[in-house]
């Protein structure tokens, strides 16, 4: 490739200067050649400033920052330089941004239709008369079902699949020749993403635009880029083609990342990288990656390595880089501890049902029932003592609000819950008694907003000591100490804010709570999504001990099919708030699967150049249940006929304990999914 | 969205039927009734017996209250102690007034409110902002009868600009107030505007860091553009509750300002009538300000619901 770049930072660094005029870097000494129809993807763990890489190279910084060193430049314009005018005309037109969150990037108060007409306003030759017309043709490009209906629509009446269209449709209208995306497919459902990034594939072909894909997750990079940038604390660390950087990494992070991510060919719990990225201006004179280094000597804490061609003669930021495929790039080989699984039940839901709309007052006066079909419906499951129990599904599948059900924040309206062999167990929280509440705890997905900001670890950790146990004095401190070193944090935190913490350590405070009830059943709610691959990989890991060293059973509610695999005894995948198959995990990630497993299964996509996802469904989001007949019948690819609109599908039970909820015989579905894969 | 707003008509009827209750029974409560206020040194004896008997005051207070509500539901508000007057007539005049002061204070202080939040936001942290933050703190904490003294002590006293006191009768028409209604304009609106600068402003400040301004900064949409297309409109939707609850405050609670000034209000008539004891004209006045209190705050929850296509479509799709 020969071609003038179209992006080109040269030893960018950005920071913020402080009031004594010292300055904190973010970035630094950023080069970053971007060449016409090349697609590269920007990775590394949060705080690694990937994302300002993106918003620097279309001359924007955050609130703050501002440049200290070098340029960028966009086909030869220096972005730092133009005036506001000049820059309003690319930005946008020939070199566009897909944000992370489309949700919060769509003006709430503009309708769809007026926001991309404005774009095509702004960046457009064509004559306003032909606005409409191509802004029909923009959304039909990106795939979106019935555009005129989502001219006319706001941006909170679309799903979050439909509202990445929307931007990347928004994107297109300047004709870009270059695009950044930033985050583009993080929140969203497996299905979708896989969607999304095929169309991104397919539009980077058809227009040839150069793309810079920013992510945190390598199997996203993966299937769209060319090249791959791994960022670590505001530096390129290593630079190379996609199949270098994921299958032969030169950089010890680049390794300690690919190994942390959980695999769904692997059923081995992934591997921690330990510690923690140094704050911006904290690097030192040394290279910023040796404190977490297996391979780190003296050299790598006086000297900062250079950005120099490694091995296989793709560039890294190393001393000791020839080393580095001594370090493990694969799970750490451990299986999911297997306490030993009791036959007695700890927990068994019957035919639960639960319904978040309440008739109103004027309906219950009337006597009339709700007829509309209840939010999840027909849960069977029993979890034996020491068993994890991973539930899977997309966004509305009801996963969550199992749990809370459980938990009994959330009265089921129908079915009993029985916990331990007892009586049934009281409806919610209110009714049941302190020894109930203390045996079952729940781990909420974000410990930002389930950790009282204002409140000390030590005061977080007294709570359920004092409710529960009625310790106070010295016996509280120690043991609150002793439930930190459990959680590998140790005493000195007892003292400090959540807002101290870094993300990791403050879900394993939240995961201290939990333990300091010394539970029996503790319901896990996407307890890792919000957290770095290298962060989840050690609270993985935490779980996974806590439960060997104490017998604990686990319900585990993940989006994440890998993260699910790498702790789960057993799986149960859910749609619509049904149950569509569970069984043991091996068994449940093998087929012949349900055809929602399946097309679940087939949208995963793994750090791994050389994989494809099968899709199979689309991925339409839907907001109720069919009346009757299998709850997956408007999307199954397999579907048979009209028994599945009208019949409920039957258990097909197997000796292993593995059950599948389908009207296809299992030996026929298993032949067919042979035959296709 | 009909039935939406029937329901919080609905709901807002019953808050004031609740108040009603409670202003009735908090007047039965005090010692004393509208004879004794009316006869005053001579209620005693059969004199006394004599006005309850022609009041009707002997009745137990459920059927008392039942006759007062139905009554003030047909507009008919009884009479008062003092005089016998119709209190429909007396406050209706007062109301007049009020609602001109009101109204000519929202005119000069809302549009100049967010005006200058919207400049305070925007130019957030520089000297404009400052001035205007800083001056709005001074307006919220300096009491009103101290800013109307100085306004009165420097525009009519020493400068004689402005008549400093009204004199004009209460049943006047709304034209012969001015210019004697501009000092208490001004003074309302003073206070007022700094409620809604600050408001706007932090609305403004955070709408212009939101994901969506900065999306739009990256699509090329020119700065202005993004201001009143972009953020305006969702950074205005929290100003009105605040104008409201404003509103409810201009009727009902500028006392001091009335009693400063002179001015012939609803606020001022209160005050009297609890210096008479004239009881009958203390509920019905109460009554008044909390039918505008829920009056105003439904009329603002129905608008944000209009102006914001979030809460408008729930309840017109699906």
């Amino acid at each position: 490739m020969t071609d003038t770049p179209v992006i080109q930072l040269s030893d960018l660094s950005i920071g913020f200067t402080g009031r004594a005029g010292y300055t904190l870097p973010v970035l630094r000494n950023i080069d970053l050649t971007v060449r016409p129809g090349e697609s590269i993807g920007l990775v590394g763990e949060s705080g690694s400033g990937k994302s300002t890489v993106a918003l620097a190279a279309m001359g924007y910084l955050k609130r703050g920052l501002r440049v200290l060193n070098g340029r960028a430049t966009f086909e030869g314009h220096d972005m730092f330089a133009l005036n506001r005018k000049e820059l309003e005309s690319l930005r946008g037109g020939h070199l566009a941004l897909i944000p992370q969150n489309s949700g919060q990037s769509l003006t709430p108060t503009l309708r769809i239709g007026a926001q991309l007409t404005e774009a095509l306003r702004l960046h457009s030759r064509l004559d306003p008369s032909q606005f409409s017309a191509r802004v029909l043709e923009l959304l039909g490009q990106v795939r979106l079902p019935d555009p005129q209906a989502i001219t006319r629509r706001y941006p909170h009446e679309l799903s979050g699949g439909q509202q990445q269209r929307v931007a990347i449709a928004m994107a297109l209208a300047g004709e870009p020749r270059a695009l950044l995306l930033d985050e583009p497919t993080t929140g969203l459902d497996v299905t979708t993403q896989a969607h999304i990034l095929e169309l991104l594939r397919d539009l980077a072909r058809e227009t040839g635009m150069a793309m810079v894909y920013v992510s945190h997750d390598l199997g996203a990079i993966a299937r769209v880029c060319d090249r791959v940038v791994v960022m670590y604390a505001g530096e390129v660390v290593m630079e190379g083609s996609a199949r270098q950087v994921l299958t032969a990494p030169t950089h010890p992070y680049a390794r300690g990342l690919l190994a942390s991510i959980p695999k769904l060919s692997d059923p081995h719990l992934p591997m921690a990288l330990g510690g923690r990225p140094p704050a911006p201006g904290g690097a030192g004179d040394g290279c910023a990656f040796v404190d977490r280094c297996a391979l780190a000597s003296d050299l790598c804490r006086t000297s900062r390595p250079m950005l120099a061609p490694g091995p296989g003669g793709a560039p890294v930021r190393c001393h000791h880089a020839d080393r580095a495929d001594t370090l493990p790039m694969t799970s750490t080989g451990d299986h999911a501890a297997r306490a030993e699984v009791g036959t007695a039940p700890v927990l068994s839901l019957q035919d639960l049902e639960i319904r978040y709309s309440k008739p109103g007052i004027l309906d219950r006066l009337r006597g009339l029932q709700d007829t509309r079909p209840a939010t999840v419906d027909d849960i069977t499951i029993t979890i034996a003592k020491g068993e994890t129990l991973g539930l899977v599904g997309e966004s509305g599948s009801g996963k969550s609000t199992i749990l809370k059900t459980i938990a009994g924040l959330l009265p089921p309206a129908g079915g009993e819950i029985r916990f331990d062999g007892d009586a049934p167990l009281p409806r919610s929280v209110e009714q049941r008694g302190p020894d109930h509440l203390r045996r079952i705890q729940l781990i909420f997905q974000n410990p930002d907003d389930s950790l009282n900001p204002r409140h000390t670890i030590a005061e977080i950790l007294e709570q359920p000591l004092k409710l529960y146990f009625g310790l106070s004095g010295t016996a509280l401190q120690d043991r609150c100490v002793e439930i930190l070193e459990r959680v590998r944090l140790g005493g000195h935190y007892l003292d400090r804010l959540p807002s101290q913490l870094s993300g990791g350590e403050k879900q394993r405070v939240a995961v201290a709570r939990a333990f300091a009830a010394n539970p029996d059943l503790v319901l896990c709610d996407e307890v890792t999504s919000a957290l770095d691959v290298s962060v989840q990989a050690a609270v993985l890991e935490l779980l996974n001990d806590l439960k060997a060293a104490q017998g604990t059973t686990y319900v585990f509610v993940s989006h994440d099919l890998a993260v699910v695999r790498a702790l789960s005894d057993r799986v149960a995948v859910l749609y619509q708030g049904r149950l569509c198959e569970i069984g043991p995990s091996a068994e449940v990630y093998a087929l012949p699967s349900h055809p929602y497993t399946e097309v679940l299964l087939g949208a995963v996509l793994e750090p791994d150049p050389d994989t494809a996802p099968k899709l199979t469904a689309d991925d339409v989001i839907e907001l109720s249940p069919p009346a009757k007949g299998c709850p997956f019948q408007r999307r199954c690819p397999r579907k048979i006929g009209a028994k599945c609109d009208t019949d409920t599908p039957p258990w097909q039970t197997r000796d292993d304990g593995h059950a599948i909820r389908c009207h296809i015989p299992l030996d026929d579905l298993h032949r067919q999914q042979q035959a296709d894969s | 969205m009909l039935q939406m707003f029937l329901r919080r008509l609905f709901l807002g009827a019953i808050t004031v039927a609740i108040v009603s209750m409670i202003i009735f029974a908090g007047v039965e409560i005090l010692p004393g009734d509208a004879c004794t206020a009316f006869l005053e040194r001579e209620a005693q004896g059969r004199v006394l017996e004599n006005c309850r008997e022609e009041l009707d005051l002997n009745r137990p207070a459920v059927v008392r209250y039942l006759d007062w509500a139905s009554d003030a539901l047909r507009g008919d508000l009884g009479v008062s102690a003092n005089g016998q007057r119709s209190i429909a007539e007396m406050v209706g005049a007062r109301l007049q007034n009020s609602l001109l002061l009101a109204a000519c204070a929202l005119i000069v202080g809302v549009p100049t409110a967010i005006f200058l939040g919207v400049v305070s936001g925007l130019w957030r942290d520089r000297p404009v902002d400052l001035i205007l933050s800083t001056g709005a703190i001074f307006a919220m904490t300096i009491p009103e009868f101290v800013s109307a003294t100085v306004l009165i002590l420097v525009f009519s006293v020493w400068l004689g600009w402005l008549p400093g006191i009204v004199l004009t009768s209460a049943n006047a028409p709304a034209s012969e107030f001015f210019p004697e209604i501009i000092l208490p304009v001004v003074v309302l609106a003073m206070v007022m505007t700094a409620h809604i600068l600050r408001t706007v402003r932090s609305s403004v400040i955070e709408v212009m860091n939101s994901d969506y301004v900065q999306m739009a900064t990256l699509k090329g949409v020119p700065y202005w553009r993004i201001v009143f297309r972009h953020a305006l409109p969702n950074a205005l939707l929290p100003a009105i509750n605040v104008v409201a609850l404003t509103i409810a405050w201009l009727l009902g609670g500028v006392v001091v300002i009335e009693v400063v000034f002179n001015y012939p209000g609803l606020g001022r008539m209160m005050i009297d009538a609890i210096s008479d004891r004239d009881l009958p004209v203390v509920q019905a006045i109460a009554l008044i300000v909390a039918t505008v209190y829920v009056g105003v705050n439904l009329t603002a929850d129905l608008l944000t619901m209009v102006a914001n296509p979030r809460l408008r479509t729930l309840y017109t799709r699906k």
